[in-house]
């Protein structure tokens, strides 16, 4: 049971997938431009993702490792191609909404990435919550940034008008644009949080965002952090 | 930045000019197409103008000011930055918007990437894009109490006839700055008399512009049809003001003239074949996003590196 419960707050708080770990940035910046979207976006990818990640467990003793990746492939493949017929006949609405984007969803490197890393390593039943866990924090992160851009860029929020008549819709945030001024805020965020846990000593190596290691193309003048030199006598950070 | 002195070798020019001094000469080119607009759209734009200076000046101040920076609102370029944003709104529009283009301006398109002389966009031009898109029925409506209906282009564009000499004088609807071709052309002067700009982009850009007009079009080479181009709309003040600007312009000569030319071939295409009228501000931001590039390319020869051997 305990478990059960570590995996859900490891997807949902320690390794959120968007807010932590930075993956599958694609939809999130597509398709979050209403909340409902994301949110619709965020649960798809839950019900593939739990589905994936309890089938390659299951099958991880039998996936030849040469072709794991292949095999994962075709497993993530079939449940999205059930999921989106699914959504087309019961939620057209949500199907139309988030269009290329549902197919797309098989080469969401969340989900490859949690079936790598941790279903094809782990039994059944934490596997499953594992793709829980990951799901709901990702539905949590598109909820949110579909609702920031929403509330900013239409007024409203899950189609509900939030803010007064006169306010004035800045409709640039439920366009493109807009989705990369929140990302990058959020990205911001992200960098205050590491650099006061690093100077509090904590480990924040799993937050991806910030400096990549790559010393030599950096215009960061004031980095304090040791350097080395690696192997291809390129500077990078010890 | 460093407070370090920069030390080189020899020789070393000397020049009396400096940023807030180039600045200030921008300020007061820019000063007759100011008073044109407040006297030809009235009180609303003065307050416009202000509010919109006083936006751009404070959000650098603060910015600077919370993160423990040297201040650096005596240079006059948030001023500057501020006068052209408001010489490029509608006098329609509330006050609120002269706010946010000025917080946008400042905040995001140049203090986010280090402020003056690290940003690759202008910033006047960078906020209006982003009102534009983020307002559009409040940045494209141009009635006011002395105008109603089309601006010039966007009647010539729909097959009408226009009264160039009222371009020319600046007497129509459109943005508090780009009507009077007489009134930015006398700026230009003097800017181009004191040595602050000078005629390579606005030439080059003004010029393949007009040969695109007659290529593409349609009218061959009319005379009345070029000159509406180029008084209408924010060409001028384009050309001169924000085409010119130093951060975000070509360095190397060479790269001036392609800068004014791409320039002018974008603003031909938009205006011709985009659904809008109007075309300098994207023009001008793409050229902006391309000057890395450009100057990549054309980057002279070091001496003694490279050429023929004799």
């Amino acid at each position: 049971m305990n478990d059960i419960k570590e995996r859900l707050i490891n997807g949902l708080v320690k390794e959120n997938p968007t807010f932590v770990l930075m993956l599958g940035m694609c939809p999130t910046l597509a398709v979050t431009t209403s909340a409902m979207n994301g949110l619709g976006m965020g649960l798809t990818t839950m019900v593939v993702l739990a589905l994936s990640n309890a089938f390659i467990s299951l099958l991880r003793n039998i996936i030849p490792d040469k072709v794991r990746i292949p095999a994962f492939i075709v497993i993530i493949a079939s449940f999205v191609t059930m999921v989106e017929l699914l959504l087309e006949g019961f939620i057209p609405s949500l199907y139309d909404a988030l269009g290329i984007y549902i197919p797309l969803i098989v080469v969401n490197c969340i989900i490859l990435g949690r079936a790598e890393s941790y279903a094809s390593k782990n039994p059944v039943i934490p596997s499953l919550f594992d793709g829980i866990g990951m799901g709901l924090g990702f539905s949590f992160a598109l909820t949110c940034i579909g609702a920031v851009r929403e509330l900013i860029g239409a007024g409203t929020l899950f189609g509900m008008h939030i803010m007064p008549e006169s306010y004035v819709p800045c409709s640039i945030f439920i366009m493109a644009p807009g989705a990369f001024f929140v990302l990058a805020t959020l990205t911001a965020i992200q960098n205050k949080i590491k650099i006061n846990g690093e100077r509090k000593g904590k480990d924040m190596s799993k937050i991806q965002s910030g400096c990549g290691g790559d010393c030599l193309n950096c215009s960061d003048t004031g980095c304090t952090k040791p350097q080395k030199i690696n192997g291809r006598g390129e500077k990078e950070h010890a | 930045m460093s407070d370090l002195m920069k030390v080189s070798s020899n020789p070393h020019i000397r020049a009396k000019s400096s940023t807030s001094s180039i600045m200030l000469a921008v300020v007061i080119a820019l000063l007759p197409a100011a008073g044109f607009g407040i006297y030809n759209f009235g009180t609303d734009a003065l307050i416009l103008i202000l509010v919109t200076v006083l936006s751009t000046v404070l959000t650098e101040y603060i910015f600077e000011k919370i993160l423990k920076k040297k201040t650096t609102i005596g240079d006059y370029s948030a001023v500057v930055t501020g006068l052209l944003l408001a010489l490029n709104l509608p006098v329609s529009a509330p006050w609120w918007i002269g706010v946010i283009g000025g917080i946008f301006a400042i905040l995001v398109v140049k203090m986010l990437f280090g402020g003056l002389g690290q940003n690759f966009m202008n910033p006047a031009l960078g906020a209006r894009c982003f009102l534009l898109i983020s307002f559009t029925s409040i940045m494209t409506n141009f009635d006011c109490d002395a105008y109603t209906g089309a601006t010039p282009l966007a009647a010539l564009k729909s097959g009408e006839t226009v009264n160039i000499f009222n371009m020319v004088v600046g007497k129509t609807a459109g943005t508090i700055g780009e009507t009077s071709m007489i009134a930015i052309v006398i700026g230009a002067c003097f800017l181009i008399l004191t040595g602050v700009i000078d005629l390579r982009i606005p030439g080059s850009y003004i010029v393949s512009f007009v040969i695109f007009i007659c290529l593409f079009g349609g009218r061959g080479f009319d005379y009345a049809y070029i000159s509406a181009h180029l008084a209408g709309g924010g060409l001028m003040l384009g050309a001169f003001f924000m085409a010119t600007d130093y951060v975000t312009r070509p360095i190397t000569v060479k790269g001036q003239y392609v800068y004014g030319i791409l320039l002018g071939i974008l603003t031909g295409i938009f205006r011709i074949f985009g659904p809008s009228a109007e075309g300098v501000s994207y023009a001008i931001i793409l050229g902006n996003l391309l000057v890395p590039l450009i100057e990549k390319a054309t980057l002279p020869t070091a001496f003694g590196k490279g050429g023929a051997r004799a």
